[in-house]
């Protein structure tokens, strides 16, 4: 078990005045990871970040060095590196943070993953939205290019990376890799068949390998200073650091990084505590698609296992606290609207389901929820998860699923007339009730 | 080598299947019917309605059986057997149903609908839904001739997925998303597809309908029959179905060997002609400048006598001309009819006037090493000389899309435009107009076949990419060459280089009858089965056979025509051809049916039969039962579903009369004699050879160019002929005709795509847009044959056929 509590490595240049362009960054250790993997092997890089444990930041939580060794090499294709900066889950808005103030750091880890897998291109897809991240990294590229880390000849080295930049729409469903790619390619994203995956044929069906921003940033770092360095935080399967987006009903919301296994508890201290007045009452621990959790379970390390034991994820490590003033059945409303709205239409029970749950939830918190409705809520996303194309689906039921096991009496008590706990203040319901899909 | 297999259970009950096949499949053939809507055996999986869940042992997660491929020792319980498979597939289908409108009612989709059927057998009496339903205008038009009821539609992406994977017509899309996503099509581009009818037999809702069929019937009320589609030479295998003795509709019938489960649209909504107001129902006879309703009676005794009366003025003045539209038993009969009861060897099958020699191959036919739809599928390299698949035969150019889709095969055209295959088209060796010829010479030579190594054989053709095809050919085990009929004068050295190759060779004539017709022997010189009237052993067989067969070779179409045009030929016998519209030189024709008496067997009022004499009215292929050869020499039968109208006949039949009445007894009173007497004779038992190997061939001596730019023409699939009358829809869905120019041509004449251009020829002007092609030769134009008025044969008023192309003088607006 390595150290808990903060941590200062990749939010390390946020405060640094002018960061963001090369010149600055150099002067705080930038590309000093890109230097050392010139000099290593690709192999041993990619041994360098197995050793490490570092787990993927995007939310499933994969090992990355183990995803790096299955990406086919020799197959006579080229192999892409694909850097997913489509960050679109709810409470999520740490890789905007890092392409905004560091972002030279994704360019370098870009590089770094591209060396390690022997790829001569690599790709980010940004959210369509984060125009001024795009600024950001457009600026970068330029600057890193006209300084030789990238381009067909890296630092006089004879290695050749050269990085895009694809700027998406603004689709929730565009950041499952297997429809970034193909909206990559210029296709409707949608979720592909899986077998054959992308390290086999991803890309332009070419050996493919898909990171989340974080991931990439923290690569560099691993070359520089080592497996062990990284393990000095953490717990031993949840080793290093992890960037933390704390939102919601707390003082000083925002950005922090913490090493993984800091109990949630110590994180809301650090961000001030709840706001005045008002208890913890359930948090979602990493993003809305994540089971929430009653506050009787913020005394956990946060961590993949601790969490998953508490019977949530770790997801994104977008922690979301609510207090005894926000209701449950309105949340969870919320957050079913967002992935209806989001579903890509692809599979019925994702595309169905969601329309059907948030028609039951808005009528509810409407007022005119029936006592059986619990149990069809129940039903329809027993008949979602498990069902669906790809794990969008899963996650709508996840709030639902969750909020049912936790909150049940909250549920009960607004349809059987009683209206809203003591205490909770209603919120507006974003998006007024209304038919879909009216005109040609 | 034998395929890779793998054992696996399904509900309890072991099955071995090839490695690769998927649970859907495997647990069809334990008779399971796995519950299904977006799966479909032609298509690629795609996973999207998530109804045939199953459960797999040791997983956590049920599966999906349509994109699961089976392992070894894989333990698979279905709805059979598992109550997470019975589970999912309710739940599956109570999502489908949330927002269906439930208007099967008034649905054309009712009483035949996966849905309904599903719904049925395993969904809930009464919905759980009590909130509002999705709701859109209904119905939406695709096309002319298709409709979309987006309520309906369960986004299974069949549709979608056909047009990408299958016809590769990518119009029709899903838009938007989440429970917004809908099939539409691009606003700026509309649906426009050969193939689009099959969307609507593969929808497993009624999303989405034909204009043709709406609202016309049920499934359980309609007379279903199979034929065999005669729009072309393809031999798709159909269904039809009729209602009050009308036919309602017409679907491809699966048959993996010809069109697998696709048929296109002409052959889908082309049956209005069948009712339309230009049928001939009553036979007729003229009465001074107008024809007049008769009974057959009175019409026959017309034919009679005018036979006779030209008979008896001497020999050489009845001949037989017919259009490459008879089933197999109308083309026997009609080639013993003019052989034993017209004594004549003057018939030809054909439009075009054809080289005297290609006799030689039609004989050699059955010998040939012939190529099927599969052969076409599996080949790595395909020759395409002198055809448009997509336009003449439009099945064949789904299964050389699916070659070149699943195998990457390389399409190679060879002519002056490669036209549709041009997406597909791996090398395209350009020639000049009609010289085809030189390009197969000069990869036959770069085979290293003797006969043509000489120089007397090199016509100086050069093409960059010759070296890649002559390769492409030699490395391929299983080459294809797929020759059209304009090209037929190149079977020569088509089969030499098959013979070098071991590439299996297709005719592909146009017309559903040219190869029956061929078969039958209509062409002056050749017999039935592969036969020539100059060989003394066919000769002698097919007299026994027949009785005494005309002493010399008659005259081909070019021949009859002129002569009929001098007054030498006095009695024109047209059995099913238009040849004002679709001879290559409508002014001859005009001449010499203006001159002979001409008896017009026909379905329907042609410009021709305005100049009959005596008109016999016939069955249509639904009307009747009979057989039907395709290019690739495959015969199927098909069967009567409808009643002809008026007092229609079928030609084998009126043959049958006619003979008799002119003393000559075929020999056969009903089909099953007919068909009978077919196989005694057979075929040649040795074929005759077309080309001995080491043959010294010939190349057409190269003509005087002339002024102008080379007209070449082919029908489009939709256009003026006799078989759409009357299919409004189906019409609005053809291609607009256009003048085709290489890009160099188009530079020179400063027209740019979509310009408005003049074609003139020496029979009359053309107004035009132009289409710039890249796979167009320069010198070379292309027009469609009979899409415009004058068509393109009336155009070039049978002289040479050059034109010019010029910019369009601009209208003056408000003048």
């Amino acid at each position: 078990m390595g150290a808990t509590g903060e941590v200062r490595v990749l939010t390390a240049r946020y405060d640094v005045p002018d960061v963001h362009t090369l010149a600055v960054y150099e002067q705080h250790d930038g590309y000093l990871g890109l230097r050392k993997a010139l000099e290593t092997a690709p192999a041993d890089i990619i041994e360098i970040v197995k050793d490490s444990g570092l787990r993927g930041r995007g939310g499933a939580g994969f090992p990355t060095g183990l995803k790096w060794s299955f990406v086919a090499q020799n197959t006579g294709k080229p192999v892409y590196v694909v850097c997913n900066a489509d960050e679109g889950e709810p409470g999520t808005f740490k890789d905007r943070e890092l392409m905004e103030k560091d972002p030279h750091s994704l360019v370098e880890g870009m590089v770094v993953s591209g060396l390690a897998l022997n790829s001569v291109h690599g790709f980010i897809y940004l959210r369509g939205e984060f125009a001024h991240a795009g600024r950001r990294l457009r600026a970068a590229i330029r600057e890193a290019y006209d300084a030789g880390y990238l381009g067909d000849d890296i630092l006089g080295s004879g290695r050749t990376f050269h990085l895009s930049l694809h700027r998406g729409a603004g689709a929730y469903i565009c950041g499952e890799e297997t429809a970034l790619l193909d909206s990559l390619e210029g296709r409707r994203g949608q979720p592909r068949l899986r077998p054959p995956f992308p390290a086999t044929h991803g890309l332009y069906g070419c050996p493919t390998t898909v990171n989340n921003v974080e991931t990439i940033a923290t690569a560099p770092f691993l070359v520089r200073h080592g497996a062990d360095w990284f393990r000095q935080w953490g717990t031993d399967k949840s080793p290093g650091f992890k960037l933390m987006c704390i939102s919601g009903e707390i003082h000083r919301p925002g950005n922090y990084e913490f090493a993984l296994g800091t109990p949630i508890r110590e994180m809301i201290d650090h961000c001030g505590g709840m706001l005045d007045g008002r208890e913890l009452k359930f948090f979602c621990p990493g993003g809305s698609s994540t089971p929430l959790l009653p506050a009787s379970k913020a005394d956990i390390g946060y961590d993949f296992e601790s969490v998953a034991e508490a019977g949530s994820l770790l997801g994104t490590g977008a922690l979301m606290l609510y207090s005894d003033r926000t209701s449950v059945v309105e949340t969870v409303l919320r957050f079913t609207q967002f992935y209806e709205h989001e579903s890509c239409g692809k599979c019925t029970p994702c595309r169905e389901g969601g329309y059907w749950l948030s028609q039951i939830l808005e009528r509810m918190v409407a007022g005119k929820g029936r006592p059986e409705d619990l149990d069809l809520l129940t039903d329809i996303c027993g008949n979602i998860f498990g069902r669906s194309f790809c794990a969008l689906g899963d996650g709508m039921t996840s709030p639902i699923v969750a909020g049912l096991e936790y909150f049940r009496e909250e549920f009960e008590q607004l349809v059987s007339g009683r209206g809203l706990p003591d205490g909770v203040v209603p919120q507006d319901t974003w998006r007024a009730s209304q038919p879909v899909g009216a005109g040609a | 080598m034998s395929e890779p297999m793998v054992t696996l259970t399904i509900d309890g009950t072991e099955i071995t299947v090839p490695k690769g096949t998927l649970l859907i499949r495997a647990a069809e053939q334990l008779g399971t019917i796995i519950p299904r809507f977006c799966d479909h055996p032609l298509l690629d999986p795609v996973g999207a309605c998530r109804q045939c869940v199953v459960e797999v042992e040791g997983q956590v997660k049920p599966f999906m059986a349509c994109t699961t491929e089976a392992t070894d020792g894989m333990v698979v319980r279905t709805q059979v057997s598992s109550e997470v498979a019975r589970g999912g597939q309710e739940g599956a289908l109570e999502f489908l149903l949330i927002n269906h409108p439930l208007d099967c009612p008034m649905c054309d989709k009712g009483g035949e609908c996966p849905l309904q059927d599903q719904a049925l057998t395993h969904g809930r009496n009464e919905s759980r839904f009590v909130d509002e339903k999705r709701r859109y205008d209904k119905p939406v038009a695709v096309s002319e001739q298709v409709l979309l009821d987006r309520e309906r539609c369960v986004l299974c992406a069949r549709c979608t997925r056909f047009s990408e994977q299958i016809s590769g017509d990518p119009f029709i899309e899903l838009f938007e998303r989440g429970a917004l996503e809908q099939v539409a099509i691009y606003e700026d581009e509309p649906y426009s597809s050969y193939f689009s009818g099959n969307v609507i037999q593969i929808c497993p809702v009624g999303a989405l309908t034909s204009t043709s069929y709406r609202f016309k019937a049920r499934p359980f009320d309609v007379v279903t029959g199979s034929s065999v589609c005669e729009m072309c030479s393809a031999g798709c295998t159909t269904t039809v179905q009729a209602r009050r003795g009308e036919v309602q509709r017409q679907m491809a019938r699966t048959n993996p060997a010809v069109n697998e489960m696709w048929n296109c649209d002409k052959g889908r909504f082309g049956y209005a002609h069948l009712t339309a107001d230009t049928r001939l129902r009553s036979p007729q006879v003229r009465d001074g400048d107008g024809l007049v309703d008769t009974d057959w009676a009175a019409a026959m005794m017309a034919a009679v006598s005018a036979i006779t009366e030209a008979r008896e003025a001497g020999d050489g003045t009845v001949a037989v001309l017919s259009g490459s539209r008879l089933a197999d038993e109308d083309a026997y009969a009609l080639s013993k009819y003019a052989r034993v009861a017209l004594g004549t060897d003057d018939v030809d099958f054909r439009t075009r006037f054809a080289d005297p020699d290609e006799r030689d191959f039609l004989a050699a036919l059955p010998g040939m090493p012939a190529a099927t739809y599969d052969d076409v599928e599996a080949a790595g390299t395909i020759l395409v000389v002198g055809l448009d698949p997509e336009e003449e035969v439009p099945i064949l150019h789904l299964r050389l899309r699916k070659a070149w889709r699943r195998n990457t095969a390389r399409i190679v055209p060879v002519g002056p435009r490669a036209g549709s295959l041009a997406p597909y088209a791996w090398r395209h060796l350009g020639t000049a107009a009609g010289r085809e010829g030189d390009a197969l010479a000069a990869v036959t030579r770069g085979e290293g076949v003797a006969s043509v190594a000489s120089a007397a054989y090199d016509s100086g053709y050069a093409h960059p990419h010759l070296a890649d095809v002559v390769k492409a050919l030699r490395d391929d085990p299983h080459p294809v060459i797929l020759v059209g009929e304009r090209a037929t004068d190149t079977l020569d050295l088509v089969s030499l280089l098959a013979g070098a190759t071991g590439a299996r060779i297709g005719w592909v004539p146009r017309r559903a009858g040219a190869r029956a017709a061929a078969d039958a022997g209509l062409s002056a010189g050749l017999l039935p089965g592969g036969r020539r009237l100059d060989d003394p052993q066919d000769r002698e067989d097919l007299e026994q056979a027949w009785g005494s067969l005309p002493a010399a070779r008659g005259r081909d179409l070019q021949q009859v025509l002129t002569d009929a045009a001098a007054g030498k030929i006095k009695v024109l016998h047209l059995v099913g051809v238009d040849l004002l519209t679709d001879c290559e030189d409508p002014a001859l024709a005009e001449q010499a049916l203006a001159k002979a008496t001409v008896i017009c067997q026909d379905l329907a009022r042609t410009p021709t039969t305005e100049h009959a004499d005596i008109v016999l009215p016939v069955t249509a292929r639904q009307e009747r039962a009979g057989n039907a050869t395709n290019w690739e020499g495959r015969t199927q039968p098909f069967n009567r579903i409808v009643d002809g109208p008026g007092a229609v006949r079928d030609d084998w039949e009126v043959l049958v009369q006619l003979s008799a009445l002119l003393g000559t007894d075929l020999g056969f009173h009903d089909l099953d004699g007919l068909n009978a007497e077919r196989e005694r004779i057979g075929v040649r038992r040795e074929p005759h050879p077309f080309v001995e190997p080491g043959e010294q061939i010939e190349l057409p001596p190269v003509e005087d160019a002339g002024d102008g730019l080379a007209l070449v023409s082919w029908p489009l699939l939709l256009d003026r002929g006799v078989m759409t009358r009357g299919a409004t829809d189906l019409l609005a869905t053809a291609r607009d005709a256009v003048v085709a120019l290489s890009p160099a041509d188009a530079a020179a004449r400063g027209l740019a795509d979509g310009d408005e251009a003049e074609v003139t020829g020496a029979g009359g002007t053309l107004r035009l847009p132009v289409r710039i092609e890249e796979l167009l030769v320069d010198g070379c134009v292309w027009l469609p044959a009979n899409s415009t008025t004058p068509n393109a044969a009336t155009l070039v008023a049978g002289g040479p056929a050059r034109v010019e192309v010029t910019a369009a003088a601009v209208a003056e607006v408000g003048a």
